[in-house]
């Protein structure tokens, strides 16, 4: 049982979610796949931090084979390679390590090196398995840690949060792409819903079942309402908009350990999550 | 010398976007010609600055006249030994009259590209 968390637009409580499902949870594997900031660990607390470097292949040309015939620099369609001097030339940044060049070369001039793009740190928290994607600054591409820190997910014998990035790009594609049921989280705002509108598209275009939680709950935003209603989309939960619940997650504290009204709503989604993906 | 200068859709104001120019201008000084091509990195997806740094050097330019310039379309004009002038805006003859008078600034900062992002 793996679920994404997603929403969209940021601040709408992907990470407290996420960090709370795996705390009340028990035994379960929390993956931080907002590798830009990742900050669920601020909440977990990882004990026994183990770090492995993540790294992408870089095509490298051999100037004695090549002849060049441009067929590289022509096929990239990312336009990662420039031909200058008589030689391809790869530009890092631009780079999707797609690997198109080395089949396209007639000459076999292409060879691969492994370049660092950032980390996966792993620890654990009592029952919860903490997973940290963190991307190097300045990269361009978080895709290839994601990755590697999704690699978690092949662990199936208790329930897995995979706590997505913002948006709704390629990024967050790949947090959901080892996802069995998708949680969206929903700030009842005329921003949170249009962009809770652009991840439901989302992950109606990937197939991925779904669920709805609404977070900062006050007064019900009718034309959120609506929509779920319209689309069929089940409010798992509400979480009701508390100050006190601001403080302790700005004091990097877990609300379902020191507020027993929001452990039993927890609770209660994960059991509704389990009986979802039944489904 | 052959001096590039990126145009815009009305092909004779200087276009503020170098990779994403619709054409591009070709002066030979020596010959005293001009040419405009369309730009083939106009609507590419991504790397438009690099595509047209590239489409810059084939032309064998050996100047350049432009509003602003990313660094990785930098990083290849200057390996290809390509001066990068600065662009006072507006009819890109009165740029290329200001670099034959030798009045047009060099460019020296460049941005990190937009990324889709404008």
């Amino acid at each position: 049982m793996r679920t994404a968390v997603l929403s969209g637009k940021g601040g709408t409580g992907k990470t407290f979610l996420s960090v709370n499902l795996a705390a009340a949870a028990g035994r379960s594997v929390y993956i931080d796949c907002d590798v830009e900031e990742p900050n669920g660990r601020i909440f977990l607390k990882p004990e026994a931090v183990r770090s492995s470097v993540v790294t992408t292949p870089l095509p490298e040309f051999a100037p004695e084979l090549c002849d060049g015939c441009r067929k590289c620099v022509d096929f990239c369609r990312f336009h990662a390679l420039v031909f200058l001097k008589e030689t391809p030339r790869v530009f890092p940044d631009v780079c999707h390590a797609c690997g198109g060049c080395g089949l396209v070369c007639p000459r076999q001039a292409v060879s691969w090196k492994e370049r660092p793009i950032g980390v996966v740190e792993e620890g654990r928290k009592g029952g919860v398995r903490v997973v940290t994607g963190i991307l190097n600054t300045g990269e361009a591409s978080a895709v290839g840690v994601i990755r590697a820190a999704l690699a978690a997910c092949r662990q199936d014998d208790c329930p897995v949060i995979i706590d997505c990035p913002p948006g709704s790009s390629c990024s967050v594609m790949e947090s959901v792409s080892q996802a069995d049921y998708c949680l969206l989280s929903a700030e009842p705002t005329a921003f949170g819903f249009d962009n809770f509108r652009m991840v439901h598209q989302l992950v109606q275009l990937l197939g991925k079942p779904c669920g709805v939680v609404i977070n900062k709950a006050g007064v019900p935003y009718q034309p959120l309402e609506e929509y779920c209603i319209r689309e069929k989309l089940s409010i798992l939960a509400r979480i009701p908009y508390q100050p006190h619940l601001a403080s302790l997650t700005a004091e990097g504290r877990l609300a379902v350990e020191e507020d027993p009204a929001v452990r039993e709503i927890f609770e209660d989604l994960l059991g509704k999550l389990s009986k979802e993906e039944r489904k | 010398m052959k001096i590039a200068v990126p145009l815009d859709e009305n092909r004779t104001e200087v276009c503020v976007s170098f990779g994403r120019a619709p054409y591009m201008l070709f002066r030979d000084t020596q010959k005293n010609t001009e040419e405009i091509l369309p730009n083939p990195a106009a609507d590419v997806e991504g790397g438009a600055g690099l595509k047209a740094a590239q489409f810059v050097v084939d032309q064998g330019a050996q100047a350049l006249i432009t509003v602003r310039c990313g660094e990785n379309a930098a990083q290849v004009l200057q390996a290809a030994e390509i001066a990068i002038y600065h662009s006072q805006g507006g009819a890109a003859r009165s740029d290329l009259a200001a670099l034959e008078e030798g009045k047009l600034p060099l460019l020296t900062s460049f941005h990190a590209g937009f990324h889709g992002i404008l």
